[in-house]
């Protein structure tokens, strides 16, 4: 695949925007094409937020994602809402400990974790989104497994630096945790 | 102004700085030799350095120094950072030298304002959040009228409040940069994004025969480019250039290398109101003329003006026109869907191919006149309910079929139904 | 021999276009003498307005801008804040900054721009030929209210001094009229104060000027002047309303 169009979506608050823009650098990092497009304005308030990622050997034409390979859902009315929209084989990561389903298609594959309750477990408030990323890149690639340090390096703002090591943290659960399927 | 100095004798006749600068204003000298026996490096035509210290970056040596006026800060930033569309305008202004920057907050271009509020207080240069966008446009007026660079930014609504402002600073001759991030029409409207302001910032921006240069970016990297080249073009005609983006690019992020533009030679603002200092007789900037003469004089000097930038600053892209039989129409964020749906297209076997403006005053008249004797039929895709396509008509003159796809309340259009249009006009439509 | 008065080189030697016994002349002048006496003609940009005064322009021979209605002060404020060693200052009338251009005038004092703004307070519009403003007096006759002005549906005059100085960022409020030669050194030294305070760096000034217009008030220049007298001065009581620099104790005058 010479390209991943992702849509990540959850709510206002869930560092959805992050997450993409974690994903975009990574992408930057192996001199890909990238665009990154969230939502913005009202919506934002505690609605639901959505962030579109592309990340492309070739040029990205319409930054927006229509039809996701990859989506991030970490509620379940983005699950909802975004499922419908996934292209045919689309990879989806889902958050087990908030969503209480299956995906319905069966076209599509299915990754789940229990990304909030391993937030809270391990000490990690507020690092959800960066579970399902290390997730999304064990299980779809959206990055190099080399590039997660230098890639947080660039996304972890300079005032926010003390960050750093949690956020990396959390990538490393997402990414280990192993595969098992929803019973 | 830049200066570059090597280091002679330290120079080994690499010629890897030659290789590197842009300008290609870098050679090994014929005659001279170092005391290291080299051909060294030296420099052809310094007035055409722009600073961008690649040749320094290179030097196997250290041997080159590169200076530039106050723009030290810039060298650092060469490399490519993801920033959104809003806030890369905002810090190419402050590389273009823009200290001057009134607004007021409006979504979706809001991040210009929050930007400069952090970045003018680090050049010392001026952030000022307005009571309004009435009064911000006049606050730009009175800034330009001491000949500083200035700026504003709104989104649509505010834009229309600024009417009133724009008017008079074309009245005055006053250059100034103009930012609208487009959201959907009218009234309120909402904040997604649209293209429907594209009469207003080509016709109708406020009363008055005067025109605006519109320059409408569609990737990041255009957005910082344009912003560098708007003030020039202000400075340059002393006009007022407004970006035309739209919510998509103002919001996105995209990688973006800040580098900046060649300085160019602009004439003097020896009109600027700064104090006589007893030095010359007073200026006046003013846009009132009771005499009709005169004001029939001032504004066909003015058209005069507008007329070289038509023939010396109209830009547009062409993309796979060479064989097509259809030919889409786009500026912005439409234009990148545009591609999008032509790849698709072009697999298909229907020759399709996109002109977009990037002026969209003056408008491509000339490269939509040049492909209407090979093309079948134009599609013109807006984010509007059909704005930019009377241009084209005017351009193409009935010649021609030119079709229509557009979406307005904020809705984009999609690839797919861009696709869908075509294959109409392929079908047997294009004749039609 | 010692010249007692001469016409200030800061008032350009050309005719006014303004109707006979008009008090704009008189503003003017004082604005030049005191534009000559602080020796500033030569970094003093000046604003004028919409509305009679609107070619102020021509007759100042410091550098001047003509703004768009109501915003002198918005584009004062860009001015100042590009250019601060240049000494500011805007030339309003009564429609000018207290109706169209209130916010900016508001604005500007809350936000204590160094600007210098004088305000010239006829009690009507008069280069639309005699229309109701925002000062017109209750009771008062003008085009629009024909009857005398009802504040029952018109409401009531704006008193900008004392609006203007509740804001903490207004410097220095005075109000004073120029109908009398004692009126009209007051004023002279209320207006020299305004351009001081804006050169030793304080916040802003506003004179207020009451002013006479014979020809919509339809009276002679002469009973205009008594007009003012006895009316618009009991509405509008002279004196000053804000001083922030005799509060610190220091260069009160």
């Amino acid at each position: 695949m010479n390209a991943y169009h992702i849509i990540i979506a959850g709510h206002g608050g869930q560092g959805i925007l992050f997450a993409g823009k974690f994903i975009s650098y990574a992408g930057m990092i192996r001199e890909k094409n990238v665009s990154w497009l969230p939502t913005y304005g009202p919506e934002m308030r505690g609605g639901t937020a959505k962030c579109s990622v592309i990340i492309s050997d070739a040029p990205v034409g319409s930054p927006i994602v229509t039809k996701p390979d990859v989506l991030i859902a970490m509620n379940l009315p983005s699950l909802d809402r975004y499922e419908p929209e996934c292209a045919i084989g689309a990879k989806v990561i889902v958050d087990s400990a908030l969503v209480p389903r299956q995906l319905v298609r069966t076209d599509l594959a299915g990754y789940y974790i229990p990304a909030q309750k391993l937030a809270e477990d391990n000490g990690l408030h507020g690092l959800t989104n960066m579970i399902m990323v290390g997730k999304a890149i064990r299980e779809i690639g959206v990055c190099a497994y080399e590039d997660i340090e230098a890639a947080m390096e660039k996304t972890v703002p300079e005032r926010k630096k003390n960050l750093l090591s949690a956020n990396l943290k959390a990538v490393e659960i997402g990414y280990n945790f192993p595969r098992y399927s929803f019973e | 102004m830049a200066k570059v100095t090597f280091n002679i004798d330290r120079c080994k006749g690499c010629n890897l700085c030659v290789e590197a600068c842009p300008k290609k204003i870098l050679a090994l000298s014929h005659d001279e030799l170092n005391a290291k026996g080299f051909h060294p490096v030296e420099i052809i035509d310094e007035s055409r350095c722009i600073g961008c210290g690649f040749c320094a970056t290179m030097c196997p040596e250290a041997a080159i120094t590169v200076e530039k006026e106050g723009r030290a800060e810039i060298s650092a930033a060469m490399e490519k950072v993801l920033m959104k569309g809003n806030e890369a305008m905002a810090e190419a202004a402050i590389i273009a030298g823009c200290r001057f920057f009134f607004g007021y907050p409006i979504t979706p271009q809001t991040e210009v304002a929050a930007y400069m509020a952090k970045r003018m207080l680090e050049v010392g240069g001026v952030n000022l959040q307005a009571e309004s966008e009435l009064a911000a446009i006049s606050m730009v007026m009175g800034a330009s009228s001491t000949g500083v660079r200035v700026m504003t930014s709104s989104s649509s609504p505010g834009i229309s409040l600024m009417g009133e402002g724009i008017s008079y600073l074309a009245g005055c001759d006053l250059p100034a940069l103009l930012i609208n991030v487009q959201r959907a029409g009218p009234g309120l409207g909402g904040i997604q994004p649209a293209q429907s302001d594209y009469f207003q910032a080509t016709r109708s921006m406020a009363h008055g025969d005067f025109h605006i240069i519109s320059l409408a970016p569609n990737s990041v990297q255009e957005m910082a480019d344009l912003t560098m080249k708007a003030f020039d073009l202000a400075d340059q005609y002393r006009m007022q250039v407004m970006i035309l983006a739209d919510a998509i690019l103002g919001q996105m992020m995209e990688p973006v290398i800040l580098r900046d533009a060649e300085k160019k030679k602009l004439p003097e603002k020896t009109w600027a109101v700064t104090g006589t200092g007893g030095r010359r007789k007073k200026n006046i900037i003013n846009s009132l003329y009771l005499s009709v003469e005169e004001l029939d004089k001032v504004n066909r000097e003015r058209f005069a003006r507008y007329k070289i930038v038509e023939e010396k600053e109209t830009l547009f892209e062409e993309y796979m026109t060479d064989d097509a039989e259809i030919v889409m129409a786009a500026y912005g964020a439409t234009s990148r869907i545009c591609k999008n749906a032509i790849a698709t297209a072009r697999t298909k076997g229907i020759k399709v191919g996109l002109i977009r403006p990037i002026t969209l005053w003056p408008f491509p008249k000339k490269a939509f006149q040049k492909v209407a004797q090979r093309a079948k039929a134009f599609l013109c895709v807006e984010m509007s309910m059909g704005q930019m396509i009377d241009d084209i008509r005017l351009a193409v003159g009935g010649s021609k079929r030119v079709a229509f796809c557009g979406r307005v309340g904020g809705m984009v259009p999609s690839p797919e139904e861009i696709l869908e249009k075509l294959e109409q006009l392929n079908g047997g439509g294009v004749n039609a | 021999m010692s010249i007692v008065y001469e016409r200030p080189k800061a008032l350009s030697d050309v005719p006014i276009h303004y109707c006979p016994g008009c008090t704009h002349g008189i503003i003017h002048r004082l604005i030049a003498e005191i534009l000559d006496q602080l020796n500033i003609t030569d970094r003093t940009i000046g604003i004028s307005p919409v509305g009679c005064s609107v070619m102020a322009y021509n007759y100042f021979e410091c550098d001047m801008i003509e703004a768009a209605h109501g915003r002198a002060p918005a584009v004062a404020t860009g001015v100042k804040r590009s250019k601060p060693e240049c000494v500011v200052f805007t030339y309003q009338g009564d429609g000018d900054l207290a109706a169209i251009g209130m916010a900016e005038t508001v604005h500007s004092a809350a936000r204590g721009e160094k600007i210098t703004i004088i305000f010239v307070n006829n009690a009507v519009y008069g280069m639309t030929g005699g229309q109701m403003a925002p000062t017109s007096l209750p009771g008062q006759i003008t085009q629009t209210s024909p009857f005398g002005r009802d504040t029952k549906t018109t409401g009531y005059p704006i008193k900008v001094c004392e609006l203007l100085s509740t804001l903490e960022g207004t410097y220095y409020a005075e109000r004073v009229a120029v109908n009398s030669v004692k009126n009209i050194q007051n004023a002279k030294k209320a207006i020299q104060k305004a351009f001081v305070n804006q050169i030793e760096g304080k916040g802003l000034s506003i004179v207020e000027v009451l002013a006479c217009c014979p020809t919509t008030w339809g009276l002679s220049p002469g009973k205009s002047m008594e007009w003012l007298q006895d009316n618009m001065i009991p509405y509008y009581p002279l004196g000053v309303y804000r001083d922030m620099g005799a509060k610190e104790g220091g260069a009160a005058r």
